[in-house]
């Protein structure tokens, strides 16, 4: 990982670590396209990003970045069989509909996919719903219960079971534990599920 | 679509230009044209801005729309108040850099601007061509403009760039010069004009042939159709426009008066700024050039021509794309520039899109808008650097 450039979110460098230099990468829900632009300049993939939001999206091209506007649950339906090496779902599964729908046009599409959400089965989540009996508001999922994009509370161990149930492979893992904005970050293997903000998987068919 | 949005003159310029122009096809060597027609001489009017780079790999083609001309950027001297048509895109550190590309914009065959058209001398009879001219297609323009950039000594184009009729160009280039063309940006646009933009048409051309003054397209010897060509021009504004600007701009308010008039007089400011359109239109525009232009639009039909779908109509070219729509737009919505994205995605190519958020109609491609000049300028920067 480069250590040079710690200004990026410490996940995004994780990302970029998983992805071999020069392949094609899709970005879902891409953004202000800090991450594709980022493995754009560091792993020199040629990319392609899809993001709803037109603001974002301007934000992307104007930054160099090939990027269309649309909903991704449709537009992942356009490409051929295997268009892409990677296709990257970044902090975005917990606010997909049809989550396995989504991840088997992913894995049609692209070799293998990156996905990453926020654990919610962290000690400070469990403390919050225990303690204080209202819906947990993290630094990772900032939100009040009515006016959260975030359809979906996922953990680790759910996403695990989850591949076992709609077929898919885990190829690698990383539980991760970010701080200072997300900046910084280290992976966290002992009592992962409790201590980790963020899970990444490399999945594949 | 309306050329010539009015604009005080800009301190940021590419200066004082010079239109050209550049003869060729003169027989026996005519040009075949879709329709199986030869034409020639043909003439070709053009200019062009900025320096062209030693490798000849900065060049930009402007196509303009409908009615506009070659006339894209800067003024024709020093007291000339009235910029090119999209001077607030092309000049320096503009959108299209002036300062970086060397950009060509030339007028479409059929015009009236310079280029051949309906109203330029048939060789055959020493007379204007009127309906003697051929009819004419998206196509043959685009093949002219290619007569044009081979005769510059031009093998890339970096971009070609142009929005409604000037988008159509767009896709025809990238479509029938792949290996010529890095990149396209059709702005507000379609692959196949729709029964609503064909309808629209009609009403006006129908308008221009019904005034007595047209006499079947010979009238350059006496009194011009203007009345039809005017009520032409309406039609088109109307298309420009979309409700909510029209709410915006017009409203119902009245012009220049506090109570109605009771008769036919314009009476509402939105009758008094189509007349206005209307008047101004037939002083620099033919009427059978807006005749042959609308035809060659409403034949669009990328689909139909190449492949029987839109799929394979992408098949062959290789240029990177940058679509845009805008959301007020209802001439070209946004779903037939959705529709050309899918296309092009199903073909692998890169794709870029965005529908701008805009209340201005199908007109917005050419108002000032901080969000397109800002894309188009990273998207030429981009496919500049991966050339």
């Amino acid at each position: 990982m480069n250590a040079e450039n710690t200004n990026v979110r410490y996940d995004f460098r994780l990302i970029a670590s998983w992805i071999e230099p020069g392949s094609k990468v899709l970005g879902l829900g891409c953004g202000d396209g800090e991450l594709l632009y980022y493995l754009k300049k560091e792993k020199q993939v040629k990319e392609t990003g899809v993001e709803i939001d037109e603001a974002k999206v301007a934000q992307c091209i104007e930054k160099g970045l090939s990027v269309l506007q649309g909903d991704i649950n449709e537009e992942v339906e356009d490409y051929p069989d295997d268009s892409f090496d990677y296709v990257v779902l970044s902090q975005t599964l917990q606010q997909v509909f049809g989550p396995s729908g989504l991840i088997k046009a992913m894995l049609r599409i692209g070799k293998k996919s990156v996905v990453s959400f926020p654990n919610f089965s962290h000690w400070k989540i469990r403390r919050q719903l225990l303690l204080t009996g209202h819906a947990p508001v993290t630094k990772q999922l900032p939100y009040q219960w009515h006016d959260t994009p975030n359809i979906r509370v996922i953990t680790l161990s759910d996403f695990r079971a989850f591949s076992k149930e709609t077929g898919f492979k885990i190829i690698r893992e990383a539980a991760i534990k970010t701080n200072n904005q997300e900046k910084e970050g280290r992976i966290v293997t002992f009592l992962s599920d409790l201590r980790a903000t963020y899970g990444i998987f490399l999945i594949g068919k | 679509m309306s050329e010539y949005i009015d604009q005080n003159r800009d301190s940021v310029s590419v200066g004082v230009v010079k239109k050209k122009v550049f003869t060729f096809a003169a027989p026996p060597d005519e040009m075949m044209l879709e329709s199986g027609a030869k034409l020639g001489p043909i003439t070709i009017a053009y200019e062009t801005y900025g320096k062209l780079n030693a490798d000849k790999s900065n060049v930009i083609l402007v196509a303009h729309a409908l009615t506009g001309d070659a006339h894209v950027a800067g003024y024709y001297s020093e007291d000339d108040t009235k910029p090119g048509w999209w001077d607030i895109m092309v000049g320096p550190g503009k959108g299209i850099d002036t300062d970086k590309y060397f950009i060509i914009c030339s007028n479409i065959l059929g015009s009236c601007m310079g280029t051949t058209g309906p109203s330029s001398i048939n060789p055959d009879t020493g007379k204007p061509y009127g309906l003697k001219f051929p009819v004419v297609t998206i196509g043959d323009m685009v093949n002219v403009q290619k007569a044009l950039v081979d005769h510059l000594g031009i093998e890339k184009i970096l971009s070609v760039i142009g929005g409604s009729v000037g988008g159509m160009q767009v896709l025809e280039w990238c479509i029938r010069y792949p290996d010529m063309v890095v990149s396209g940006i059709p702005l507000a646009t379609t692959m196949r004009h729709s029964a609503l933009a064909i309808a629209f048409n009609e009403v006006a051309r129908q308008s221009i042939v019904a005034d007595p003054n047209w006499n079947n397209g010979d009238y350059y010897s006496g009194e011009k159709p203007a009345l039809g060509l005017s009520v032409a021009r309406m039609i088109g504004h109307i298309t420009y426009l979309s409700d909510e600007s029209m709410r915006m701009k017009f409203g119902r308010r009245l012009q220049d008066k506090e109570v109605f008039s009771f008769n036919f007089d314009a009476d509402f400011q939105v009758e008094s700024y189509l007349r206005h359109q209307g008047a101004k239109f037939v002083e620099r525009f033919d009427a059978n050039s807006f005749l042959y232009i609308t035809k060659a639009a409403d034949y669009f039909d990328l689909q139909q021509q190449y492949g029987g779908t839109s799929v394979a109509a992408f098949s062959k070219t290789k240029a990177k794309f940058l679509v845009a729509s805008f959301t007020s737009d209802w001439l070209y919505p946004t779903y037939q520039s959705k529709k050309m994205v899918k296309a092009m995605k199903k073909n692998g190519l890169d794709v870029s899109f965005c529908e701008i958020d805009a209340e201005w109609g199908h007109d917005a491609f050419l108002l000032p808008s901080e969000r397109l000049t800002k894309l188009q300028k990273g998207f030429l920067e981009r496919v500049y650097n991966e050339r």
